[in-house]
């Protein structure tokens, strides 16, 4: 396995750090707590708006992300991918006539990846779904000719379908392998996942159910059926939410951190 | 001079061809020429769509062009201008109760585009029936509705999205 040295922001003089956070926390939370008594109407409407779909555009006061829990991802489940699929119509691809079966398993659209690492000095096999990292710096972005590849204001990369050219530059830029090409006419098509031959596409973590104010994602949800509960999804800029309650309880990095792209999807126990 | 008027008479029988295959398919599915509303969609039951008629008729695309950034960039898609709702409304139905594509021949799209011959390429990507909707008018309309009727408390207890959503089921093939 890649053994690349630790420089992400997240880490640092972490001891030190932690105790003013707490004080800060505490300060805030009461400051909070005071403030809510005194406009508690206004406070509440907020909260509910925030959980109904979107009527103003999105900001950058969230940034959607994922901690994957490789320990606890098993080697012969592909829930995640499944889901996916169902999810985003992905499992509505037909195989063109004549095409060759491994040629076609290799280019039909796949939004996750189910990936085996292993270390060959101790055989310690690692599994992990691999998808669109939803880089804060996407190379995918950088490379665009048009400006399709690119970047919402709440983190999650995605496609403009309406202005790719299929030129396929991203696919060549991205690390991750994360994106599929559209080789031939779609015939069923769902429509919350709009998809037509010529254009790139990704996982875009399930944005129709952000978008309608329901926090969460197909794969977080099919391996919480399963059992396994790896994913957590949340918010990376919510102090106290799940995904960053997640992130303090156990290591975890970022595939690649050498690139400093700054990921949104974060891996523990690789 | 007989062979002029026969000439003529040729012409205006042609002429009347032409009239005739130019008014077919508009008797075949409405009234007048224009008046393409199918009588199984949502649409037929309503009094008019989202902005008056003469305006969508001239209008429709600009307004679904300007929706797509508002959807695709901002996240917005609850609005009364998106696709997902023109379809959701538009969409004829057969014997079946089943939704037939609305660029299918003689169907709401189809029947315009085809008369004024213009080529469009949105179903290239998008659905042409309504299947697999994640938020449009029509869904935020219901909650709106449902919000009313049971009072604040649905929106911390339920997710929205879930409403009247086939995705746990319905769309596998």
């Amino acid at each position: 396995m890649n053994e690349a040295p630790k420089r992400t922001g997240r880490t640092g003089p972490a001891g030190a750090r932690q105790d003013v956070d707490h004080e800060r926390r505490r300060f805030l939370g009461t400051a909070a707590g005071a403030s809510a008594v005194t406009v508690a109407p206004g406070v509440l409407l907020h909260t509910l708006a925030s959980a109904a779909p979107r009527t103003e555009p999105v900001t950058d006061t969230h940034r959607w992300g994922m901690l994957i829990d490789t320990a606890k991802c098993a080697s012969d489940c592909s829930a995640c991918v499944e889901a996916c699929d169902r999810e985003n119509g992905l499992n509505l691809q037909s195989e063109p006539l004549g095409e060759d079966l491994a040629k076609w398993q290799n280019q039909r659209a796949t939004w996750i990846r189910k990936v085996q690492v292993q270390d060959n000095a101790s055989g310690i096999v690692t599994n992990l779904p691999l998808m669109c990292q939803h880089c804060e710096h996407p190379p995918c972005v950088d490379v665009c000719p048009t400006g399709a590849s690119f970047k919402r204001a709440d983190g999650i990369v995605m496609v403009d379908r309406h202005i790719c050219i299929g030129c396929r530059y991203c696919m060549m830029a991205c690390p991750y392998k994360a994106r599929s090409f559209i080789h031939e006419q779609v015939d069923h098509k769902l429509t919350r996942a709009p998809r037509g031959k010529g254009c790139v596409e990704s996982c875009n973590l399930c944005v129709h159910r952000l978008d309608a104010g329901d926090i969460s994602t197909a794969c977080t949800e099919a391996c919480a059926t399963e059992g396994h509960h790896a994913i957590v999804f949340g918010d990376l800029n919510d102090e106290n939410g799940p995904l960053r309650q997640a992130l303090r309880a156990q290591p975890n990095r970022q595939i690649r951190e050498d690139l400093e792209l700054n990921t949104g999807i974060r891996y523990a126990g690789v | 001079m007989a062979s002029a008027i026969r000439k003529g008479f040729l012409g205006v029988l042609a002429l009347a061809g032409v009239a005739f295959t130019l008014a077919a398919p508009s008797a075949a599915n409405a009234d007048g020429v224009g008046d393409y509303i199918i009588e199984s969609s949502k649409a037929a039951t309503v009094d008019s769509c989202v902005e008056p008629t003469e305006q969508m008729r001239r209008y429709h695309f600009e307004m679904i062009k300007h929706q797509r950034d508002t959807t695709v960039y901002g996240g917005i898609r609850g609005t009364k201008h998106s696709l997902s709702t023109c379809i959701n409304c538009h969409a004829g139905h057969d014997e079946a109760g089943q939704p037939i594509p609305v660029n299918a021949h003689g169907q709401f799209c189809a029947a315009c585009h085809e008369y004024a011959s213009v080529t469009v390429n949105c179903f290239d990507c998008h659905a042409t029936v309504p299947k697999g909707e994640s938020w449009n008018q029509v869904q935020a309309e219901q909650h709106a509705r449902a919000m009313a009727a049971s009072g604040a408390r649905i929106a911390a207890t339920t997710a929205p999205g879930r409403a009247g959503d086939e995705r746990v089921g319905g769309e596998s093939e």
